[in-house]
């Protein structure tokens, strides 16, 4: 029990996030204009952005974004990556001195595989699985070295945060050279915060990444859950055991991402009691089994992957979260404003419900590397589900 | 020749009345208010001990304050208020290492010779935990939840849950490909701790069954069998299988939806049970399947269980005597090397362990294992629940913990800790009339709580002790959902091991490192 760790942050923030189902690239100014369209949100204290699609000549390699404090740590990170990867590509993070941002941490990125080629594979012996060998590495990485954090380590993706408002991360990262075919933002409202550049979001393991409206009370009983499998959270804010959790429920354990959906923001037992079979006994089992893995708490989150974005109400809805469509577009932000920003005229604009995900997938075969965790076609969960494709969708297109 | 033997034959015939040093001493003092008195001897009637007595020459009420056990009986039902049970005021130099208690045990043991007897839970002020630790609420951030208006959910699943779960689309529909259960659902996390009868009245044991299936909750045998009037409360009941087996057949095993193996008790550790045979009437005898008026003496250890493998042979039996049917509880006393015991019966294949604290009641133990054996209920429970984190088996069973819990507070405290649920035992008895007088152990319970005397016993009907049992954890269970949702969570299972939501206020930093909890103000 490490009673160390410090506060939690606690955050009300704006989120903004946008996907593109054909994989089309967005350019960076988007969605720069649609954060910075909430600006009141945040209090200048953290602002960040996931991107995905922008390394595309690396695009099987896993990009490791590092943040450090001073060369040395740096150095201690290369010399582990040095021991445990192959690295084809590293540089420094393209930045510009920005009014408003004061001595801000170095960052760099490595491109690299999990193991050698061919004959000395023996020295990356241990988990088969590639992905699982990456968690463990970066967990290595954010708990050994002193100074240097992980903030991405997905393929083809990337994270970008500090602390500043959102037009200033933006014009440090020079965001507006990069395109993506999903980007999330956050503008960030901490509320005990130190300056602190690895808390402001997303958070990021692998390649899911998270942008977060909202406090965790879980948080205790989640970390404590995560740390039975090996998950250490470091980054001293609530919004890293969501993407833990994602990992784990969605990749290690196979859950359709509807099921883990429901496992973070679950049914009330009042409504599973009035389900029928299957339903009932699969929101039993999901709700007994993975009740550590419950958010609790006021939340709206917007998380991605290789392939997908989904955003995500608490039980109760304590925190707006607004999506709209247009063509292969989808949008999803904290305010409608944020979306009528950048797309002035959308085909459809609603609220989810409380506990009801929207998870928009790319279509089949758009991307490499692509993931999809929808499984089949609409399958029927009980609990209300937003998902594109949808099966109505689908049905069209076999007739 | 030993010649303390020969002395002692030749002191026998003379027959002079020896002197009885803890007579002199009482601990308490019945006053009564003669303006009051209407002389109407109820006080007589109500003392099982003898206490009030009448002076036919005098015609007047006498006390003997030496025979008073401070059970205030005689005050609650004397009709003008006339009598006073107070601390007898006789003191003794004062004097910090030979208090009176110890003073007066020393008279008693001189006095008889035989080993202290004592009743409820440990009586030394050892720090409690619970009165250190504070909780947590929203303040803007985020909202306090009102439980008025929003659901608030304490419903609990207890046994083994596994690692992971796996589902199949089937024609549209998720499908369950994990195999779970069997689950016991608890609407509340509380339970009434294993209370025997024999020990208690077969009418509290019937208010406590009707109070579980009310409440949705369950209640525990004891080891003195299932009463017959009792079997149709089997959905909320545990039956007990502890190293006496008294009254244990195969129906008796099938009849609850739980089997709990009694290995210890926190209020006395490392000796078992012992049940007079006065207290064995034809009902007893009957559920207990022992004569009457024969003793029922529960050994130290179970005779077939000594050592881990033992107890895995045990668990597998009940298991397949139930077919599987019924989870197995694994109950064991705190002590110092709980960690380790826990794992290995959670590895033992239990589907919950029970941990019972250093002030866990009892209705009868020998003073020195009621005061000075076993640890903290707060302090074992935080490093079980540590220790089969680490080891990756928390979900393989539920944790329950009991011994010293006195109010809803305490049963969150533990859940954040790290508890499934908790048992109560002693907030149970207090609140069908128990004064916590301890003198359970002589029968003679004048609240018709701990007696089977069948006149004793009519002083507390089934009716009653029902509503009193069902308010006190309906009120209780109010009050957890208010914290909950002053916490912002709205379901239990986001308290459960959730210690950021506990802070210490006064402890040092070993305390704090077993507790896993930050010191108030971190």
């Amino acid at each position: 029990m490490e009673i160390l760790i410090p506060n939690k942050e606690q955050s009300g923030c704006g989120l903004s996030g946008v996907i593109n189902r054909k994989g089309e690239l967005i350019k960076g100014e988007v969605i720069i204009e649609s954060i910075c369209c909430q600006m009141e949100r945040g209090n200048g204290l953290g602002a960040g952005y996931a991107a995905y699609g922008i390394y595309p000549e690396f695009a099987d390699y896993y990009c490791l974004h590092v943040m450090a404090d001073n060369k040395q740590a740096l150095k201690e990170v290369e010399e582990i990556l040095a021991h445990k990867c192959y690295l084809v590509h590293q540089e420094r993070i393209p930045t510009r001195a920005t009014p408003g941002i004061s001595s801000p941490p170095r960052f760099r990125r490595y491109f690299v595989k999990p193991r050698y080629e061919g004959e000395i594979r023996e020295i990356c012996e241990g988990t088969a699985d590639e992905d699982d060998y990456m968690v463990d590495l970066v967990m290595l990485i954010n708990k050994n070295v002193a100074g240097a954090y992980v903030i991405s380590s997905g393929r083809n993706m990337g994270a970008f945060k500090g602390v500043g408002f959102p037009d200033q991360i933006a014009n440090f990262f020079r965001l507006e050279e990069y395109s993506a075919y999903i980007w999330t933002a956050h503008n960030r409202f901490p509320t005990n915060t130190p300056g602190w550049w690895g808390g402001a979001h997303p958070f990021t393991i692998l390649d899911w990444s998270i942008v977060h409206n909202g406090e965790i009370s879980s948080y205790g009983t989640n970390r404590r859950y995560l740390e039975m499998f090996g998950y250490h959270c470091t980054l001293l804010t609530d919004t890293e055991v969501v993407a833990y959790l994602l990992d784990l429920l969605i990749r290690r354990h196979g859950l359709p991402i509807e099921l883990a959906c429901m496992a973070l923001a679950p049914p009330f037992w009042q409504e599973i009691d009035r389900m029928e079979e299957p339903e009932k006994s699969v929101c039993t089992a999901i709700r007994a089994v993975y009740g550590a893995a419950m958010l609790n708490g006021p939340f709206a989150i917007l998380f991605a992957y290789n392939g997908g974005l989904v955003g995500l109400n608490d039980r109760v809805k304590l925190r707006p979260l607004v999506a709209a469509k247009k063509g292969d577009f989808y949008y999803m932000a904290s305010e409608e404003a944020a979306i009528r920003a950048i797309c002035p005229d959308p085909e459809e604009v609603w609220c989810p419900k409380a506990g009801e995900p929207v998870i928009v997938e790319l279509e089949p075969d758009t991307i490499p590397n692509q993931r999809s965790y929808l499984r089949g076609e609409g399958v029927q969960v009980s609990a209300p589900i937003c998902r594109f494709p949808t099966a109505v969708e689908e049905d069209e297109e076999e007739d | 020749m030993n010649p303390q033997k020969e002395k002692a034959k030749t002191s026998t015939p003379r027959k002079k009345k020896k002197i009885q040093f803890s007579k002199f001493y009482p601990d308490f003092l019945i006053e009564r208010d003669w303006d009051r008195c209407i002389k109407c001897k109820i006080c007589i009637r109500e003392c099982t001990y003898e206490a009030h007595g009448w002076d036919q020459k005098r015609e007047t009420l006498t006390e003997d304050h030496s025979k008073c056990v401070g059970c205030h009986r005689c005050e609650a039902m004397c009709p003008t208020g006339a009598i006073t049970i107070r601390k007898h005021p006789s003191a003794f130099r004062e004097h910090d290492t030979w208090k009176p208690w110890f003073i007066k045990n020393v008279y008693k043991q001189a006095d008889t010779g035989g080993v202290l007897l004592a009743a409820t839970g440990c009586a030394v002020p050892f720090r409690n935990y619970w009165d250190h630790l504070v909780l947590d609420a929203c303040q803007v951030t985020n909202p306090p939840i009102d439980p008025l208006r929003e659901p608030m959910e304490l419903r609990t699943y207890l046994g083994p849950k596994p690692d992971k779960l796996e589902v199949v689309p089937e024609d549209g529909r998720f499908q369950l490909q994990t195999r779970i259960g069997p689950w016991i659902k608890l609407e509340v996390p509380i339970m009434f701790a294993a209370m025997s009868y024999g020990a208690i009245s077969l009418h509290v044991h019937q208010g406590l069954a009707r109070a579980a299936k009310e409440l949705g909750t369950l209640y525990n045998t004891g080891e003195g069998g299932l009463h017959a009037s009792l079997y149709e409360y089997g959905s909320n009941t545990i039956v007990q299988c502890a190293s006496g087996r008294f009254g244990l057949h195969v129906d008796y095993l099938n009849a609850g939806v739980a089997i709990e193996i009694k290995i210890g008790q926190g209020a006395k550790p490392g000796i078992g049970g012992h049940l007079p045979g006065e207290k064995v009437t034809e009902e007893i005898s009957k559920t207990r399947m022992i004569p009457v008026g024969s003793d029922a003496i529960s050994p130290a250890p179970h005779h077939d269980i000594y050592s881990i493998e033992d107890l895995r042979g045990l668990i597998y039996a009940l298991k397949e005597a139930t077919e599987y049917k019924k989870l197995v509880f694994v109950k064991i006393a705190a002590v110092h090397n709980a960690p380790a015991i826990a794992s290995g019966i959670v590895r033992a294949g239990a589907d919950v362990v029970v941990l019972d604290g250093l002030r866990g009641g009892t209705g009868a133990a020998p003073t020195m294992f009621r005061d000075y054996v076993g640890i903290p209920i707060e302090l074992a429970l935080a490093a079980v629940d540590e220790r089969l984190r680490q080891e990756g088996i928390r979900n393989q069973a539920s944790l329950v913990v009991s011994g010293g819990i006195r109010c809803s507070a305490d049963v969150v405290k533990a859940i954040a800790l790290g508890a499934d649920a908790v048992y109560i035992g002693t907030p149970a008895l207090i609140a069908v009339g128990c004064t916590m007088c301890g003198r359970c152990f002589t029968g003679k319970c004048p609240w018709g709580i701990a007696t089977n005397n069948p006149e004793l016993i009519k002083r507390l009907d089934p009716e009653t002790a029902f509503e009193k049992i069902y308010n006190l954890v309906h009120g209780w269970a109010h009050e957890i959902q208010e914290l909950l949702g002053a916490m912002g969570l709205n379901s239990i299972e986001s308290l459960r091991g959730n210690r950021d939501k506990l802070r210490a206020v006064g402890l040092n930093e070993v305390e704090l490192r077993i507790l896993g909890v930050k010191h108030a103000g971190e």
